[in-house]
């Protein structure tokens, strides 16, 4: 075809956050011809806004701390859906790819001896985030573009994918267009990675930017890959709630590492009130004995507010319910307080959290050193997604891979802070090491024109139509979604609320098909919004569907109906695939089992 | 709640105008939420480029009543409503459409600048020491979101379009944040002079004010590489003149 442009590589990844750098680097060290596609601007992936650190199990603070104990708190976190081998090779390769940084460049904040900073994190026994204030994710990001833009790799910046393409069973490379003047393209590969992140758009308050629509997830389906864990996603349970537009906006979990605490409107610091079994033994029981805990006191126990994610959010939830939250439905959270007990309090607070401060000061007026925040739940992260051999990063579809967010089975039920950092550099390497080498011993497939033409076709169609009788736009039909995603498939489920939302989700399907554009192909957001409601629609489905099946409540999934967790589901995961009439299935499997060695870990470290 | 009048530049590298919109402006709400709902309600193609809405990613970079701004930082409430708010695109770079600029050169012009280069490692495990006090310094610099607003405001790129000769002070940052580090060993002075041009920065300040991440550019960043300069190059000299005249 003439009025396409094409280019060849041995590997191709889409996606330009932390995993697709990392795993482009590594292809491109292993000698393969490297192509990176990316839907914004190099250095402007979500990774890019992830503040608290990446977890490692350095041992720079906490010398007792070895991958062990962060492979038991992985899973405990995860509450044992999590694949194993994948949560014992990221704790054991953390360490190594975090080092690595430093020798491209990365500036991590200091310990006295001159190491790696580490700080606290929920969910981790030690301090093990590896961090640069309050700006991790920047740090990382640069310094994988800064070393990779010297690999002779070739970025693809604002381009879009819109299809996988195949030959046969195999990958053949992927089509898309440029944001740019709206031209189409196609990158023929050996292997393709997705490194393409999340889908918090599928909701109406996210910490998510508008590249998250569930691109990857879907391109994967779509081509007869599994998704697995779609049920899972992560409600962070501070994000900004006031101003209305700021709303969803991420207050790192940074904040309560560094003594920040939660208080209802009675002043009370409800997270004591509550604390789950499992946690009992490693959770203060005083506000002293948390405080000794902050400031590095290693004879005392975490302080509640630190407990997994799932679980403050939920507790949150549950005083704004019960009347107790602040005068903008949120709680509060306050980190102010600690000057009673540190002298140069504010100083301190901006050194550590800087980002935090000019957030809240530029866009809340408030003053974080002096004044408490509002904060509520916010969609955050998905657990679920493509399934994919924990060694190799690949996909059931030979050839196609999959890393970082957009790729599941680490994280199982709920996601530890800290965690995705590394999960992109772990992973990210892997799938760069195993796709060059799948390219290496495979070759080149064959591209279908046919595939490309109706490829062309459904991209061009929206120009085609006015909107239907009701003139609908794309906006419209992504902001229903949204709001009912929402209300009826969020934080809090019940089997009528999610049965509703896949109705809903049907009826929209139906009017995202007559959605029209105005204007032309170059860079016209209207045209990639409505391109968009494609993946949208598809992975608000795969979360419906999964979390209908998942009657119990465990880690991020809640559900009203089935408050406890239960013994039956404990045992399996919902594994998605579209079927061959193209619908799609959701079907339970059992979990990867625990090896011995894996047992006993978990034992020790109970 | 206000309705506010937006003046917004429509159009491509061939042209194009300002169009007027109104819309309704409610508490707390920054400029890129004002556009938003222009683009929902009114005008579905109007290109914008925006990422985290929260100023740490550097996308939606432009220019607000004339001023380089970043839109999603920008409270509607710190500009006056009374007369239309102008949004143009940023003025030293090619416009693609509406609000989005070719920023390119910039990539481009960084990867010409040499790669970071560590000493061998401190210890035996190849890991390295430093000491925070060492890398407070570059941490300044690697704040940098490469918004390119100090690209936009910068004389020497914006009114006299020296992008070939002249990296501009955003580039003079990454540069400094790569000579000063601790670790790094690689000289890039030379590269500097003559193919960076930091001998066009005449000092106005203009870069630092504007900087969204309150970088103090001029004064961290480019006059210690100037300084950096005089010493490698013009010092040989004064020694060889220190030696005819019998000093040493
Ligand atoms: C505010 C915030 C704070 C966070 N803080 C932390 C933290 O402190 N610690 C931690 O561990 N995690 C944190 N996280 C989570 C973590 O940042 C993300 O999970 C992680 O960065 C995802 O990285 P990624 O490489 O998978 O994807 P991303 O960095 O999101 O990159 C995705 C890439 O794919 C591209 N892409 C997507 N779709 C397409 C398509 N169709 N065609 C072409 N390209 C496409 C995008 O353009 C982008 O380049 C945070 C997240 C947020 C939102
Ligand atoms: S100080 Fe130098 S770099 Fe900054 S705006 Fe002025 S001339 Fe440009
Ligand atoms: S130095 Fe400041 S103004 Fe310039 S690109 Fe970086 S963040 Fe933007
Ligand atoms: S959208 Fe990221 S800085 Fe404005």
């Amino acid at each position: 075809m003439s009025n396409v442009k094409r280019h060849e590589y041995d590997v191709l990844i889409i996606g330009a956050g932390g995993a697709g750098l990392r795993s482009a680097i590594e292809a491109s060290d292993a000698g393969a011809k490297v192509g990176v596609v990316c839907k914004s601007l190099l250095g402007k992936a979500h990774t890019v806004m992830a503040e608290g650190g990446a977890a490692a199990a350095i041992g720079n603070i906490d010398e007792k701390d070895n991958w062990k104990i962060h492979f038991a708190d992985t899973m405990r976190g995860g509450q044992y859906l999590n694949n194993p081998q994948m949560a014992e090779i990221h704790a054991k390769e953390a360490p190594d790819r975090i080092l690595e940084l430093e020798a491209w460049g990365a500036l991590f904040d200091r310990t006295k001896d001159g190491k790696i900073l580490q700080r606290h994190f929920g969910g981790h026994r030690y301090r093990r985030l590896a961090h640069v204030g309050d700006r991790t994710g920047l740090e990382m990001i640069r310094t994988l573009q800064d070393h990779g833009i010297h690999q002779g790799i070739d970025f693809h910046m604002e381009c879009t994918v819109l299809e996988l393409l195949k030959d046969g069973d195999r990958i053949a490379g992927a089509f898309g267009y440029d944001r740019e003047k709206g031209r189409f393209l196609v990158f023929e590969a050996s292997a393709v990675v997705l490194a393409t992140g999340g889908i918090g758009r599928a909701f109406k308050v996210t910490s998510n930017s508008w590249e998250y629509t569930g691109d990857g997830q879907t391109l994967a389906y779509d081509s007869g890959a599994e998704l697995i864990d779609m049920e899972f996603v992560q409600f962070h349970p501070t994000g900004m709630v006031w101003p209305p537009s700021v709303k969803g906006i991420l207050v790192t979990e940074g904040v309560r590492g560094e003594g920040g605490v939660l208080r209802n409107s009675e002043g009370r610091r409800f997270m004591f009130d509550d604390i789950p079994e499992a946690y009992k033994s490693s959770t203060a029981d005083s506000e002293e004995e948390a405080w000794q805990y902050t400031i590095g006191n290693t004879e005392a126990r975490r302080p509640p507010e630190l407990l997994t994610r799932d679980h403050v959010a939920r507790c949150i939830v549950r005083e704004i319910k019960e009347g107790r939250g602040s005068p903008h439905g949120g709680v509060f959270l306050d980190i102010a307080w600690i000057k009673e007990k540190l002298p140069n309090a504010a100083e301190h607070i901006k050194r550590k959290l800087p980002s935090m401060y000019h957030q809240f000061k530029e866009l809340a007026e408030i003053d974080i050193t002096s004044e408490v925040m509002e904060v509520g739940p916010t969609t955050h992260y998905i657990m679920g997604g493509v399934r994919v051999n924990a060694e190799t990063q690949m996909t059931n579809v030979p050839g196609l891979f999959a890393a970082g967010e957009v790729a599941a089975g680490l994280h199982g039920a709920n996601r530890l802070g800290g965690n995705s950092l590394s999960d992109l550099l772990v992973f990210g390497r892997r799938s760069g090491e195993f796709a060059a080498k799948f390219a290496k011993e495979n070759g080149k497939a064959a591209i279908d024109d046919r595939q490309i033409q109706s490829a062309t076709r459904a991209a061009l169609a929206p120009f085609e139509r006015s909107g239907g009788s009701s003139g609908t736009s794309a906006y419209q039909v992504q902001q229903e979604l949204q709001d009912s995603m929402q209300s009826l498939v969020g934080i809090v489920r019940t089997e009528s609320e999610l049965k509703e939302g896949l109705e809903v989700i049907g009826r929209l399907k139906e009017r995202a098909k007559v959605v029209g554009v105005e204007g032309n192909r170059e860079y016209n957001p209207g045209w990639h919004t409505a391109l968009d409601l494609h993946n949208l629609m598809t992975i608000s489905e795969a979360i419906a569907r999964c979390a209908i099946m998942r009657q119990e409540s465990r880690g991020a999934h809640f559900r009203l109906d089935f408050p406890d967790k239960s013994e039956e589901f404990s045992k399996v995961i919902m594994v998605i695939i579209k079927d061959a009439d193209g619908q799609m299935q959701v079907n339970s499997e059992a979990i990867v089992p625990l090896t011995e060695e894996h047992k006993q870990i978990i034992e020790d470290n109970k | 709640m206000a309705s506010v009048t937006f003046k917004v530049w429509r159009g491509d590298i061939d042209g194009g105008e300002f169009k007027n919109y109104k819309t309704d402006i409610s508490e707390g709400m920054v400029v890129l939420d004002a556009l938003f709902q222009i683009q929902a309600d009114a005008a579905n193609d109007l290109a914008i480029r925006w990422n985290c809405k929260a100023g740490k990613c550097g996308s939606c970079s432009a220019e607000v009543n004339g001023y380089p701004r970043l839109m999603c930082m920008t409270r509607m409430s710190s500009l006056p409503q009374d007369k239309p708010i102008k949004i143009e695109p940023m003025k030293s770079f090619p416009v693609i459409k509406d609000l989005v600029c070719d920023v390119s050169w910039n990539y481009e012009a960084k990867r010409r600048i040499k790669k970071f280069k560590p000493r061998k490692p401190d210890a035996a495990d190849g890991t390295w020491r430093m000491q925070q006090e060492d890398v407070d310094r570059v941490q300044e610099f690697r704040k940098c979101i490469e918004c390119f607003l100090c690209q936009d405001v910068c004389h020497v790129l914006r009114e006299h379009h020296l992008h070939e000769h002249f990296i501009g002070p955003s580039l003079l940052v990454y540069t400094a944040a790569l000579e000063m580090h601790p670790l790094d060993v690689e000289d890039r002075t030379e590269d500097l002079r003559k193919h960076q041009g930091i001998g066009y920065c005449n000092i106005t300040k203009c870069c630092t004010n504007v900087c969204p991440e309150h970088i103090t550019i001029t004064d961290n960043a480019i006059i210690p590489l100037k300084e950096r300069l005089v010493d490698k190059f013009y010092d040989p000299l004064k020694k060889i003149l220190n030696l005819f005249s019998g000093k040493s």
